[in-house]
């Protein structure tokens, strides 16, 4: 314990901790109270390293070097559209902060409502609690938040196109945001968020609260492509009601070093939450996913099916945990993470995690490491297909089923079109 | 009145704290002080006549553990362990070491037979199956009082001795591997029985000898609050063969007891080494009071080519269980298997797995879990797969098979799969379940009751494992199961 109150600061830690004396230090704004607690608890324990169980893999203390300054803000061309997706409304976020200028939120009038909010502005109070413990990332998220959007999907509102988060970086400095979605009783709704920037070593904190109502519908789909250079961690929490239910899908492409947390709590008996994804890493990108499912209440269902494809020198960690309380009978929980290796020098951690307390429950995960098959190299070579290109068939079949399971016909082409341009790079 | 008193026998009779195995030995037994010091390092030194070098071993262990902290990462909840409040020693007094069989403590035989080791009925077990013969090394409390079929093993070049003995009289072979496979600061526990250990087995085959016998070793704790500190090391030189079996029950108590053993294996080229584990120890009363707390640090080296180890472990008792016996495939095309079977029940608590590490080419691992959780317990597998840069062409197959007999219990699996060879390919897959009503009445129908009808079907759910169990094991196995869950149904 004496090691603890010794502890020395790493530079980057001191990197925050100053920044937010600079920025935050003064301020006396509605935030600022939540902000400051954040910050002495970071300040208490700082990045998360390896000694930390959560983040045995994924060793921020030692990856997170130097220090790194707050973005300033920053203008940016109107993004791309993200692909053949129809779409409704957009909210763009520049360096971490809303872009009215860039978003379109009149479209949405009505059905869904926007509330942006600012630097200064009095943000909404947070519920993370989902969140199975303290995290170093969300307190990072709530000291520092520079903007972001509390989006209410009204009650009864079935919307058949997407409406779309884009998030923008710009230039070398850290940002956060954060989007709280709300999704009133009944409603059925798709969002297509994606991040997104130019070369800078920028890092990106996001924190998500997501609330399904009852009998409600949330299709979420993360496009996760930063430049090669950034830093990527984001954290969400998902709460769910009586009957909800929520399909996630993170395509995970881009970063140098990323961490995906995602908390998903049910509170509302005979609901159901997919997650899903896949993870393109090559070069000597790490990219980790981590999951924890709470199953507080009977007769709900959890799904988390991943798949990863490791090149180079890349390192791919997957934690998930499905955690089933004592009253949480008729559970069914079933967890699959795959993984393959296409170089000497990949790496792959995987911990599926199950922790049951209830005895009337179905739960499974299995794991597979491994490379190509060669038996099935050797057949599709054999009717003339050459190596390389017999290993994008195989690759984009063994990711494939994955974007089959979510069976969403709006976002299954984009999605394939975005892993076969990977392959085709 | 009758029917009122059949009841309550019937009650007792399934209480958890019915310990079959619960009774104490009235022993003159010879105590070290309580605590541990440099001071009791050097007595239990002195008391097993160990030559300078162990003592220095013991001593060095003991430095480094005074900066050590004790682990908390595993899924158990205990009462913090006073170190100082334990004896490091106990040995039942004897006058001279006894020769054979008949010079033995006749009161130690009888625990023996209570216990049913066939101590005693050596000779039938000779007449009647001779290829089938068992030798006893038998550790009571920490001193081994006697050691049989000595002399055909001394014959095949085996030796099978306790290791205090193994010190005095083949001082090489265990300074050249005891620490080699868990290294004297490897963890909390392990480096305290480095320090502390009192005494325990050593196995060495020859090259190119298939043991003529399974070696078996009988482990009990007697004497009141003696933490019992075993060392085991089994070495088996190219092209050998052996199978080692240990069996441990242990007498009722109030107040917990540590134990803290330390098991390596170490297989030269082409060899093979078996070790199967049946653990019976007390596993508190039904109030939770009580039991042994079992933490064992237990490792098997396959160092040279095409070696093989094999753990099979019957868990049913203890109050705490913290064990990962675990491979380290380094020999290319060494193969690792464990075989496991973890019952917990009343308020036990089990947090046990294994570790494969590949470091070899080729290498090989099959992990089989079977967790079965009764009443208010907590049964956790926690392992890990894991291949080097190296390890071309790894392979891993790991189920794990949670089994919840009632609302209150818990069970979870934590694996941890860890790959840095595009070559290796790991499979595993975990699932958690209960008894189906369907099963049970299928067999209810047919005139089990209930409490029967979860035996065959517990019994089912580990057969893959008992099959892994020498046959003298596998019955005593099967029995023990049916035991440990006696009243966790109704």
């Amino acid at each position: 314990m004496t090691a603890q109150n010794q502890r020395v600061l790493s530079a980057a830690e001191t990197g925050f901790v100053e920044a937010f004396a600079a920025t935050h230090g003064k301020q006396s704004d509605g935030l600022s109270e939540a902000r400051r607690a954040a910050m002495a608890r970071f300040e208490a324990a700082g990045l998360p390293h390896r000694r930390i169980e959560e983040y045995h893999y994924t060793d921020l203390k030692a990856k997170l070097r130097s220090a790194i300054a707050l973005s300033a803000r920053a203008e940016v061309a109107a993004p791309g559209a993200l692909g053949e997706v129809e779409t409704q409304g957009r909210l763009v976020f520049v360096n971490g902060r809303f872009d009215a200028a860039l978003s379109n939120v009149e479209a949405l009038a009505g059905k869904i409502s926007v509330s942006a909010w600012a630097e200064k502005a009095e943000a909404p109070a947070h519920d993370t609690a989902a969140f199975p413990r303290a995290d170093a990332l969300v307190d990072l998220n709530t000291a520092f938040v520079q903007g972001g959007a509390t989006i209410t999907v009204a009650g009864g509102e079935k919307l058949e196109k997407a409406v779309e988060i884009v998030h923008v970086a710009k230039g070398e400095g850290a940002s956060f945001s954060r989007i709280d979605l709300v999704v009133e009783a009944g409603a059925d709704v798709l969002v297509l968020e994606s991040y997104q920037g130019d070369s800078g070593a920028y890092l990106r904190n996001t924190l998500t609260t997501l609330e399904v109502g009852d009998n409600a519908k949330l299709t979420w789909v993360k496009l996760q492509e930063e430049a090669e250079s950034a830093t990527h961690l984001a954290s969400a929490s998902a709460n769910l009601g009586k009957g909800a239910e929520l399909s996630q899908f993170l395509f995970d492409a881009g970063s140098g070093l990323s961490r995906s947390q995602f908390a998903v709590a049910f509170n509302g008996e005979g609901s159901n939450a997919a997650l899903r994804g896949v993870s393109l890493l090559k070069g000597d990108s790490h990219a980790d996913i981590t999951l924890s499912v709470d199953h507080k209440v009977p007769e709900c269902d959890s799904r988390e099916y991943f798949k990863a494809i490791v090149d180079d020198k890349a390192r791919s960690v997957f934690q998930g945990q499905i955690l089933v309380k004592p009253d949480a009978q008729k559970t069914d929980g079933q967890m699959m993470v795959q993984s393959l290796l296409l170089s000497e020098s990949a790496e792959v951690n995987v911990k599926p995690e199950l922790e049951i307390f209830a005895d009337d429950v179905q739960c499974a995960h299995g794991s597979t490491t491994g490379e190509i098959d060669e038996d099935l190299l050797f057949y599709l070579r054999a009717r003339g297909i050459p190596e390389k290109e017999a290993r994008k068939i195989l690759i984009l079949a063994f990711l494939g089923e994955v974007i089959d399971e979510l069976d969403d016909a709006r976002i299954g082409p984009l999605l394939t079109s975005r892993i076969s341009n990977w392959l085709h790079v | 009145m009758a029917a009122v008193q059949e009841t309550i026998d019937h009650v007792k009779s399934i209480d958890v704290d019915q310990y079959k195995y619960g009774f104490v030995t009235d022993i003159e037994s010879e105590l070290a002080p309580k605590g541990l010091n440099e001071d009791i390092i050097r007595f239990i030194s002195a008391k097993k006549d160990e030559p300078e070098w162990m003592l220095n071993w013991r001593l060095d262990a003991f430095q480094r553990w005074k900066t050590m902290e004790e682990p908390e990462w595993a899924r158990v909840n205990y009462p913090k362990i006073d170190f100082e409040d334990l004896h490091y020693y106990a040995a039942p007094k004897t006058q001279e070491g006894p020769k054979s069989l008949d010079e033995v403590d006749p009161e130690l035989l009888e625990t023996y037979k209570k216990l049913g080791i066939p101590l005693s009925e050596q000779e039938v077990l000779a007449g009647i199956a001779p290829e089938n013969r068992v030798a006893v090394d038998a550790v009571f409390d920490s001193v081994s009082v006697a050691t049989t079929f000595k002399e055909e093993l001394a014959k095949a070049g085996v030796i099978f001795c306790p290791i205090s003995e193994a010190i005095r009289e083949h001082p090489e072979l265990v300074q050249k591997y005891l620490g080699s496979v868990v290294p004297v600061s490897d963890n909390f526990y392990a480096t305290l029985n480095s320090a502390v250990f009192s005494d325990g087995s050593f196995v060495y085959i020859p090259e190119g000898v298939r043991c003529p016998m399974e070696l078996s070793t009988y482990f009990r704790i007697n004497e009141r609050n003696t933490g019992q500190f075993e060392r085991t090391l089994i070495i088996a030189e190219k092209g050998s063969y052996v199978s080692y079996l240990e069996g441990c029950t242990a007498p009722q108590r109030d107040e917990n007891q540590l134990h803290a053993a330390v098991v390596e294996l170490v297989a030269h080229e082409d060899a093979e080494i078996k070790y199967s584990t049946v653990q019976n120890w007390f596993p508190g009363d039904s109030e939770g009071k009580g039991g042994i707390y079992n933490f064992v640090t237990k490792r098997g080296d396959c160092r040279g080519a095409n070696s093989k180890i094999a753990w099979t472990q019957v868990e049913t008792g203890s109050a705490i269980t913290w064990k990962y016996p675990s491979c380290i495939l380094r020999g290319d095309n060494s193969v690792g298997e464990f075989y496991s079977i973890a019952i917990s029940n009343g308020h036990q608590q089990v947090d046990s797995g294994t570790k494969m590490i590949h470091l070899g080419k080729n290498t090989s691992s099959r992990i089989i879990s079977k967790g079965i959780s009764a009443g208010v317990s907590q049964n956790t597998y926690r392992g890990q797969v894991s291949a080097h840069r190296k390890a071309k062409n790894a392979r891993n197959f790991t189920q794990c098979d949670s089994l919840l007999i009632g609302d209150k219990c818990g069970a979870h699996t934590v694996p941890y799969i860890e790959s840095k060879n595009a070559t290796a390919v790991f499979e595993h897959e975990a699932t958690t379940s209960k008894i189906s009503d369907d099963q049970m009445f299928y067999c209810q129908a047919r005139g089990l009751n209930e409490e029967e009808a979860v035996a065959l079907i517990v019994n089912g759910f580990v057969r893959d494992v008992i099959q892994q169990l020498p046959m003298e094991f596998a019955v005593e196995a099967q029995k023990l199961i049916n035991i440990s869950l006696e009243g966790s149904v109704g």
